[in-house]
């Protein structure tokens, strides 16, 4: 066992040997360029790029047309949002969003608040769930866009696609889902689910950084967005830019990997998430599940270690690569607002830890990761007030705190 | 963020951990910050009565590493000291001595701030 453990997949993947393999002749033989339609260097390159995009959009059940290819998925949302807020907002100005939503696709939001939308944040429960109800309700007559996740990236609770789709397909609306954290993970399919757009990217499945894609529905109905980049006019003048081949032929290899790999691994990861969650649970008391415990990504465990701060715990598992939601980690100061949306307190927001299995961790890792984890609780809890207190039997909610 | 060596230092092996008797007249407690904040310091000394000097120091902290060596930092420091002196330790030593960085000020001013707590709760208990 190699230290120290990546157990951050849910941020991102190494590059699959596989992948690398099929991306090299495009860097020094085949480099020519996609859009050079008058000599086989370009005819070559253009060949590969449309292969590459129809076997992307299989995976979603789309065809290649349906694929404008991005830099990521940041661009993808920015790209569906702000097209599609432009294009319809004759429609209306409404949007439809909810607040635990990537940051990716709450800022576009805000920037349209300030041109004159209207942006609705639709409650989540404590498990990060939407109230299916409440979105029906919030659909208006100038609703153009509603716009949910396929997979929480902090907790992995995942939104029941279907259910939205028929709701925002009976009520005229459009249906965007960041899928960054979904494709290739659980089972998506856009007719089936009634997705107008889908944002996805290459990095988290394996394939190589600063590749993205977006889905854009081209029948019943067919979608249209206003470019938010200008130039040559490329992926039918909804993305300018000379495109990345090799980072299309990347991401068609990962995302082939991935769809063929997809139920065994979900089944592995899901065996190792709970063995880690079984032995924590097991060697520590205090310790709380965040997000859906049953609909979730098979990839991801979100904890918090009640009395411990996160900061603090990471420093004490150096040999593990995690995450937190911890105010310390983040350039804010704030904590995580996806655990605050939930109504997990901030004092439990400070004490998280997202841990993000993957195709390379193997049980001895988990094992590992476990026995490290309760050590190091362990250890911080001796020096914590707040678990001494609460040990001596003190309520903390009626302390008086002294804020600053 | 990479830590200074001496964060590290007293992260890993803390000074002063634990707690002193609280119902002691010769102990003082300080309490500061807030759970919904990420970092609690709970710092007590030890006086002498008839020296009025800091004989002990123990703590405990819920917070980042810089939180924790803060504080232990602090305990460090007030031990040996009049109550007079403790009271002139400023965070500005702290974040010197520790090579904080600008994110990381607060954690030495909640030190400053427990051992401030800690010597008005040991004076107030001690008035005559």
């Amino acid at each position: 066992m190699k230290l120290p453990i990546y157990l951050d997949y849910n941020s991102t993947t190494p590059v699959d040997p596989r992948v690398v393999e099929a991306m090299m002749p495009f860097f020094t033989e085949s480099f020519g360029n996609s859009a050079s339609r008058n000599h086989a260097f370009g005819w070559e390159v253009e060949q590969v790029v449309e292969d590459a995009r129809e076997s992307i959009g299989n995976v979603i059940g789309a065809s290649g047309k349906e694929i404008v290819f991005t830099s990521g998925a940041t661009e993808s949302n920015n790209l569906a949002i702000l097209g599609a807020a432009d294009f319809y907002q004759k429609k209306g100005k409404h949007i439809i969003t909810s607040p635990i939503e990537h940051k990716a696709v709450i800022d576009p939001c805000h920037a349209l608040e300030q041109r004159g939308y209207e942006i609705t944040f639709l409650k989540v429960d404590k498990d990060g769930c939407i109230d299916l109800k409440q979105l029906e309700e919030s659909i208006r007559e100038d609703t153009i866009l509603v716009s949910l996740m396929a997979a929480n990236n902090e907790i992995g609770t995942i939104n029941p696609l279907k259910e939205i789709g028929e709701i925002t397909r009976a009520k005229g609306a459009l249906f965007h889902t960041d899928a960054t954290q979904g494709v290739g993970k659980i089972p998506i399919d856009v007719d089936e689910m009634k997705i107008d757009l889908l944002s996805m990217t290459a990095h988290k499945v394996y394939g190589p950084k600063g590749m993205g894609a977006l889905y854009v529905r081209r029948k019943k109905p067919r979608v249209r967005l206003s470019p938010i980049m200008f130039g040559g006019g490329h992926e039918r003048g909804m993305r300018s830019g000379t495109l990345n081949v090799t980072g299309i032929v990347g991401f068609a290899k990962a995302l082939e990997l991935s769809v063929a790999e997809m139920a065994s691994e979900a089944e592995r990861l899901t065996g190792l998430r709970q063995r880690l969650y079984e032995r924590l649970s097991a060697g520590l008391d205090y310790i709380f599940l965040n997000g859906h415990p049953t609909e979730r990504l098979p990839n991801n465990l979100n904890l918090s270690f009640g009395y411990v701060e996160g900061e603090s715990l990471m420093m004490g598992v150096s040999d593990l690569a995690v995450s937190s939601g911890s105010a310390c980690t983040s350039a804010s100061l704030e904590p995580s607002y996806v655990l605050r949306a939930l109504g997990v307190g901030d004092d439990l927001a400070h004490s998280s830890i997202r841990f993000g299995m993957g195709r390379f961790t193997t049980v001895e890792e988990v094992d590992y990761t476990a026995e490290k984890m309760i050590v190091a609780v362990k250890r911080l809890r001796e020096m914590s007030p707040l678990y001494e207190m609460v040990k001596e039997g003190v309520d903390l909610s009626t302390v008086q705190w002294a804020s600053h | 963020m990479a830590y200074s060596e001496k964060v590290i230092d007293h992260y890993s092996e803390p000074r002063n951990v634990g707690s002193l008797d609280k119902s002691d007249l010769n102990v003082g407690t300080g309490l500061v910050g807030a759970p919904e904040c990420g970092d609690v310091m709970k710092l007590q000394i030890k006086v002498d009565p008839e020296t009025k000097e800091i004989i002990d120091a123990k703590f405990k902290t819920f917070g980042c590493g810089s939180a924790i060596a803060s504080s232990s930092l602090a305990t460090e420091w007030v031990k040996g000291k009049s109550i007079d002196e403790a009271m002139s330790i400023q965070n500005t030593d702290i974040v010197e001595e520790l090579s904080l960085p600008p994110v990381k000020i607060h954690c030495s001013v909640l030190a400053e701030d427990a051992i401030k707590a800690a010597i008005s709760d040991y004076k107030s208990r001690n008035q005559d």
